[in-house]
């Protein structure tokens, strides 16, 4: 492929703001407000400068110092996930927490890389390329560690299913992520669909990535070795995404003026197909020394990252970058955000064999400079130099903010204001509250949006939605594969955000062990309102510090994410929302248990104890009701249930489990049922009287740590033994009945599985549909 | 029977993968004089009788509302054609 650098003709049509000019023209009034710069943050630009910056400096500095790119309100308190690692905990962590993705040791001289991230601005702009490129986004984080990716997951959250807006949102969020996840040949393998009306003008789109790769190919995302070429490959630069990641993603969409509103992120998912192949083959053939992904901030990012993790110096021609706009101003081309680009730091004697890769693969590349040992970063246009900084400043001294924070006065009310609406008794009603539950928008059927996602692609795939956890086999000869689960609870976190985060880690945590994989580390997307407002940030620094304490007790780190700050539409905040994904490791991905019942005369356990906790519940959301607390936390229980279900699993005891969560008893049951359609006799009774609660609190309450398992006849003693010698609850509730078609709650009612299914998969296709 | 053509074609500076990707499958054919594609699509509406001025806003309408996507795409022509 032959590269043409853009005619100079072209180039001569700006004024090129050059550190000449800048120095010599000190009173230039620049639009830092507009570029979404604070006054005092401007100045400490200049001061840093000794001068006022130039056009294209500003650019870089206002996209890095962006909320978004900075994490400058979430910083301080995101401290604590280092702080809260023991060694122990770092023992199969190969990267921790600040490159592109953590890196877990799985064994056998495998690694995995995970990450999840946030596109929910851009998807509430444009749907299908806003879900789209997010999914390429974080696919890139995965690439550039060095692995291939396998497998992506989809955690989203959209406002009421009947608002008029929803349609489009679901529609266009929903095919952009299968439009492009299944054009890679990655697939999906599990994620949430939450509706409440607190997402209205806020959907979250999070998405999850998970990459494989041998020890030796991790790769870093460092410039080192003066003289070293800096290269971009992959699409061409355009108009895309310009100043999204300062404008878009760090205010809220109320104070956005129109003109502010970028040229929207197109992807091509056949380009990034290309690219992750000649990736693989620059890692294989060792032709990189550092590489990073281009996504938020795009040049100024990875120019600014790349050379302050390295020797601390880089010096590029901007007009080098190849163009699919020749009109951008080098302010835009640096803070571009076009999809599908690379950059990489390759040794001069490496240079023909990255070339002859790059031809190979019919990947357009251009190489723009070298690295350098002068601790600067200088962009030159044509000769003239534009941008000469410290790279530090830009990519990692940008500014903190130990922002306000109180708790609001307003929660007290809401937790005082426990469940008090009057709960459904007898059989009939109980009856008509399952089905109304397994209708309803949070716990229907979810195929509507799955279906449209490809799930088995590749022939790796475990287990995918809806079991609990998605399962990937890593190794084809052994079996060894991981087990991902993302799961958040927001009106959970709104009730009580400490609280709230750990309960969203000990459900994920469980959804990994109730697969029968040993849960080995974290990942998590914090979405929450507006960081200036005191009472948001409350929420955000209680949830951290939830989830810290939490990753801590359980033992399993933090090993990166992303912040997602300003999800707010006239000042009312979306409910806080620590998305938090689990992934977990199988000796060999066979001995997965599955989520629901098969085999005749097995016999069903509920494990764990029910309390009267129905705040905060998924009855209660359906009653419009939320206050009082949300269901106790208990993480040494967590901790044995998961030792449990997984030595359950390793030895064959157990044939099926589900978790239970959102919907208690009552969805465990249903799902455990149609997973195969395969019904129960049940008998809750006696359960009922030892916890002392009645059979709908059973039923519908939410408590902790607790699952449902079933056990064939000729394991029940062992499985017994067990439970009873770690001294965990667990009392036989029923028997699998393949003739039935029914679940029989014994005593009280008989709900056919033909009835329940109905009312379970008929509600998404009848808003959507 | 007249109808009502509407063409719509990605915004200038958004990405087109599809344009991309047929110019990059030109060359391989030997089609070497051209350096850029861009790839639209065009709507035909038809009409039972005449093009009211009523009937022409309306297919205005659904040309900035259905017909494209005013994020991404701009409406080029909506234009009445009343040849068989």
């Amino acid at each position: 492929m032959t590269v043409s650098a853009n005619s100079t003709a072209e180039q001569k049509k700006f004024n090129i703001d050059t550190v000449e000019h800048a120095a010599s023209t000190p009173d230039t009034p620049l639009p830092w407000a507009e570029l979404g710069l604070k006054e005092d943050e401007y100045n400490r630009v200049v001061e840093i400068l000794g001068r006022r910056p130039t056009a294209a400096e500003l650019a870089m500095y206002s996209v890095m110092w962006s909320e978004h790119c900075s994490y400058k309100s979430s910083k301080v308190h995101l401290k604590q996930f280092g702080d809260k690692v023991t060694e122990k905990m770092k023992e199969h962590l190969l990267v921790g927490i600040g490159e592109n993705a953590g890196v877990v040791d799985i064994g056998e001289g495998w690694a995995v890389t995970f990450k999840v991230e946030s596109h929910n601005h851009p998807s509430f702009v444009e749907p299908y390329q806003g879900a789209a490129t997010g999914v390429g986004g974080i696919v890139r984080d995965i690439i550039s560690m060095g692995a291939r990716p396998v497998a992506v997951m989809d955690p989203l959250r959209f406002g009421a299913i009947d608002h008029p807006d929803t349609a489009r949102l679901v529609h266009g969020i929903v095919s952009g992520i299968g439009g492009y996840g299944n054009s890679l040949g990655l697939p999906n393998i599990g994620g949430e669909v939450v509706f409440d009306s607190v997402y209205q003008g806020n959907p979250l789109v999070n998405a999850l990535a998970v990459g494989v790769m041998r020890h030796e190919d991790i790769r870093l995302a460092n410039a080192s070795g003066a003289g070293n070429k800096v290269v971009l490959f992959g699409a061409r630069t355009g108009g895309d995404g310009i100043g999204g990641a300062s404008v878009l993603a760090s205010e809220s969409f109320d104070d956005a003026k129109p003109s502010k509103r970028p040229a929207v992120q197109v992807g091509d998912p056949f380009a990034e197909k290309v690219l992750i192949e000649c990736c693989l083959e620059l890692f294989k053939a060792s032709v990189v020394e550092g590489i990073q992904d281009l996504g938020a901030a795009g040049i100024s990012c990875a120019t600014s990252e790349l050379a302050s993790n390295g020797d601390g110096g880089m010096h590029v021609e901007l007009t080098k970058v190849l163009l699919r706009d020749p009109s951008l101003t080098p302010g835009e081309i640096l803070m571009s955000e076009s999809q599908e680009r690379m950059m990489a730091v390759v040794t001069p004697e490496n240079v023909e064999a990255f070339e002859a890769i790059m031809d190979k693969w019919n990947v357009e590349y251009s190489w723009l400079g070298e690295v350098t040992d002068t601790g600067r970063l200088i962009i030159d246009w044509d000769g003239e130099t534009i941008v000469d900084v410290d790279p530090r400043t830009v990519a990692h001294e940008g500014p903190v903010y130990n922002r306000p924070f109180h708790r609001p006065e307003w929660l007290d009310g809401v937790q005082a204001d426990s469940f008090g609406e009057e709960r459904p008794f007898g059989g009939e009603a109980v009856k008509n509250a399952v089905l109304e539950l397994m209708a309803s928008p949070n716990m229907c059927d979810k195929s509507w949006v799955t279906n449209q996602y490809d799930r088995y692609v590749q022939g790796n795939t475990a287990l995918a939605m809806p079991d609990d956890a998605g399962v990937i086999r890593v190794d084809e000869e052994t079996g060894l594969g991981v087990a991902i689960s993302t799961d958040a609870n927001g009106r959970y976190t709104y009730l009580n955000p400490y609280e709230g985060a750990k309960l969203a880690l000990a459900e994920s945590y469980r959804n990994v062990a109730t697969s029968g994989a040993r849960p080995m580390a974290v990942t998590d997307c914090l979405n929450f309102g507006s960081p200036e407002d005191p009472e948001v940030m409350w929420q955000f620094a209680e949830a951290v510090r939830g989830l810290a304490d939490g990753c801590q007790e359980l033992g399993v780190p933090v090993t990166g994410g992303n912040v997602s700050l300003y999800n707010q539409t006239g000042g009312v905040a979306i409910h806080p929302t620590p998305v938090v994904g689990v992934l977990g490791v199988f000796d060999d991905v066979a001995r997965r248990t599955p989520s629901g019942w098969r085999e005749d005369g097995q016999a069903i356990y509920l494990m764990g104890v029910t309390r009267d906790e129905l705040d905060g519940s998924e009855f209660a959301n359906l009653r419009g009701h939320l206050g009082g607390q949300p269901p106790k936390v208990d993480l040494q229980a967590e901790k044995l249930l998961g030792d449990l279900l997984i030595n359950a699993s390793r030895d064959g005891m157990i044939d099926a489990a589900h978790d239970l969560s959102e919907g208690g008893l009552a969805a465990a049951l249903s799902e455990m049922a149609l997973r195969f359609g395969v019904g129960a006799r049940i008998g809750l009774d006696e359960v009922a009287e030892r916890d002392g609660v009645d059979l709908f609190t059973l039923l519908f309450s939410e408590s902790q740590a607790r699952a449902v398992v079933s056990v064939a006849r000729s394991e029940e003693v062992r499985f017994k033994d067990m439970c009873s010698a770690r001294g965990f609850a667990h009392s036989r509730i029923g028997v699998v009945d393949t003739e039935i078609g029914a679940l029989d709650f014994q005593g009280h009612f008989v709900l056919p599985l033909d009835e329940l299914k109905e009312a379970h998969e008929g509600t998404l296709p009848k808003h959507f549909g | 029977m007249p109808r009502i053509v509407v063409d719509v074609m990605p915004k200038p500076e958004i990405l087109d993968p599809q344009g991309k990707a047929i110019a990059g499958a030109l060359p391989r054919l030997g089609l070497t004089g051209f350096s850029g594609v861009r790839q639209g699509k065009r709507f035909e509406l038809t009409v039972d009788g005449d093009v009211t001025p009523e009937i022409l806003e309306q297919a205005r309408a659904a040309a900035s509302t259905l017909l494209s996507n005013p994020v991404i795409e701009d409406v080029t022509r909506v234009e009445v054609i009343s040849e068989a």
